[in-house]
């Protein structure tokens, strides 16, 4: 609150910009991945473990790979398989969410059993176990990412309509004849939008980082697919000859991007926040 | 008598639960395309098909999967996992070994990260605002995100590989017989994994107390106090810490779930012979007994976590104890 009294723009311009920021960042690494040409990460044996410099900014590995454009290629696979996450747990928990709060009995105990079916094991043997199931691969791994972000989100959903089921406006519709269909179509959704919103946001990170986790654990996404997991992995191999570069700019760009989208989630929440949004 | 009436209910709850997980981890193993019987011979065997048929017919894996599934939980009850197919050892054998490992990393670290999140939390939030909370809060955000095995790789690169004060991995140092190795050397391979599990787990419990100690700073019992004449420190040991102690120790035991898989991570970077990688290696090798019975303790694990924190918040916080009743 001191702090933005300094500057003269207020703090929900300065967020804003924040965002818009983090946005440009992220979307540039998605698209720059995306359309990039497989020849510039190439191998190249007569160019191999070379240290960071202006050409090869992050260095090279043993292949004589651009560490750079294998980490941007990386973290795009990582956003399609976070975006594919997040579209499938979206729509789940905003379904299970409110009909598990609207229809409550039966219905409700099934999803809270769900719920905690999938806590109930640690996310990361969930992951295993599920891309294992799929024979592991990309796909087990893009699955399993995507198939296990929805509970958390499904709780909050929940909560959300819970504490809308007995207000006025909602016991109003009720009396006036609406179906519970209706009701949830028409005066669930909308307000449950944007504590959804945010937390689809902050799956992200989450999302991003299992991928990279069991990568590295070596499941899924082959040596030759550039994957932040993959490449850390395979640093392993060089740190104690000390190749520290091969580790370190990758992890940097991971905690980069989880870091913004962590910040854009936070400050999504923050703006919205009645209380906090016009400091 | 209710409460214990409540205590055998949500026992029940957790069992019925933990049943279900099992048959959840049960059906994602049996329907893997991976199969147990190549991963057992390998791929390049000369078995006969007839003795493949065997085998398949002896494991019963051409059994329909209700009683495939029945047999495991009959044999379970008996005490026999089956045979762990990487370590050719019975899968109880190999987890109770590996976990007495993985139990002490993960105790150490999990009272590390309670205990010091808790002190540096409580100093932050009486602070708030100066430099030291900066720091921390800013220390603490980037944690929250960095993922634990990066971590782990950056404190090998920084502790084992440019300063030589620890070694890259393992629990005992190599080519040395097992009668030699000394506690000393166990607690110098234990160091780093702690560490990086500690600094892993640490940030949610700073900023959660931090949080809740500034929320109880500003409310109205405690300037209450304050008009009585009570002292910064009093307020603090009386008011804030009590009130804040309790939910602090609850958040610890429902981490549980992030606590094992950091830890699985820590050691397949440190190369620690615990559950963690014995997790990948049943994984990657198609061990579905060994990665089922890891699934079951983990499962175990989590729930237990759970349910001291369910207990927890109902013994010391009587809104949620009415609430449930």
């Amino acid at each position: 609150m001191k702090k933005t009294q300094r500057s003269f723009l207020n703090r929900r311009v300065l967020l804003a910009c924040f965002i818009a920021i983090a946005a440009i960042y992220l979307i540039g690494i998605f698209i720059w991945g995306l359309a990039m040409n497989p020849n510039d990460y190439a191998v190249h044996y007569e160019n191999k473990l070379l240290s960071p410099s202006a050409s090869h900014l992050f260095g090279t590995d043993a292949m004589g790979r651009d560490m750079f454009k294998r980490c941007i290629k990386g973290l795009s696979n990582s956003l399609v398989i976070g975006l594919l996450a997040a579209g499938f747990s979206s729509v789940v928990a905003l379904i299970l969410g409110i009909a598990s709060a609207v229809f409550g009995g039966w219905v409700d105990r099934t999803v809270k059993l769900l719920v905690d079916l999938c806590m109930g094991l640690p996310h990361l043997v969930l992951l295993i176990l599920v891309s294992y199931m799929l024979g592991k691969g990309a796909l087990g791994v893009t699955c399993a990412v995507a198939f296990t972000h929805w509970p958390g989100l499904t709780r909050i959903v929940r909560q959300e309509v819970l504490q809308l089921k007995s207000s006025q406006y909602v016991q109003a519709a009720y009396r006036m004849g609406k179906s519970p269909f209706q009701v949830a179509l028409h005066h669930m959704v909308p307000h449950v939008l944007p504590a959804y919103l945010i937390g689809l946001v902050l799956l992200f990170p989450h999302a991003i980082m299992h991928e990279a986790s069991i990568t590295f654990l070596g499941f899924g996404l082959s040596k030759e697919t550039p994957a932040i997991g993959v490449i850390l992995s395979e640093s392993m191999n060089y740190i104690t000859t000390g190749k520290w570069w091969m580790a370190v700019f990758p992890g940097v760009m991971l905690l980069l991007a989880v870091i913004l989208f962590d910040g854009i989630g936070e400050t999504l929440k923050k703006l919205w926040n009645p209380m906090s949004g016009n400091e | 008598m209710r409460k214990k009436k409540k205590f055998l209910l949500e026992f029940l709850r957790m069992l019925l639960l933990l049943f279900l997980v099992c048959l959840f981890a049960f059906i994602l193993i049996a329907k893997s395309p991976i199969d147990p019987l190549v991963s057992y011979i390998g791929t390049n065997s000369t078995l006969s098909v007839e003795a493949k048929k065997q085998i398949a017919e002896y494991w019963g894996l051409n059994d329909p999967l209700p009683q495939r599934f029945l047999t495991w939980v009959v044999n379970l009850l008996h005490g026999d996992m089956g045979t762990s197919i990487t370590y050719k050892k019975p899968v109880i054998q190999v987890i109770m070994e590996r976990f007495s490992y993985s139990a002490i990393l993960m105790l150490l670290a999990w009272l590390f990260s309670g205990i010091f999140g808790f002190i540096i939390g409580t100093i932050c939030g009486i602070r708030q605002g100066g430099i030291f909370d900066r720091i921390v809060k800013f220390f603490c955000l980037t944690m929250k995100s960095a993922p634990t095995f990066w971590l782990g790789l950056m404190f090998l690169v920084i502790f084992a590989v440019k300063l030589g004060l620890f070694p890259i991995g393992m629990a005992v140092p190599m080519g040395k017989l097992a009668s030699e190795i000394t506690l000393a050397d166990r607690i110098h391979h234990l160091i780093l994994p702690v560490v990086t599990l500690t600094v892993a787990n640490i940030s949610e419990v700073v900023l959660y107390t931090r949080q809740r100690l500034i929320e109880i700073i500003n409310s109205d019992f405690v300037l209450y106090a304050r008009t009585r004449g009570e002292n910064e420190r009093q307020i603090i040991t009386r008011h804030v810490l009590r009130n804040i102690a309790l939910p602090a120790i609850t958040l610890q035991f429902a981490s549980f779930s992030e606590l094992f898989g950091g830890m699985a991570l820590a050691e397949n970077v440190f190369a620690y012979p615990g559950i963690g990688t014995a997790t990948t290696a049943a994984a990657l090798n198609g061990d579905a007994p060994l990665l089922m019975g890891i699934a079951l303790l983990s499962a175990i694990f989590v729930f237990s976590g759970n349910l001291i924190a369910n207990l927890l918040y109902g013994v010391f916080d009587p809104r949620i104890r009415e609430d449930e009743a």
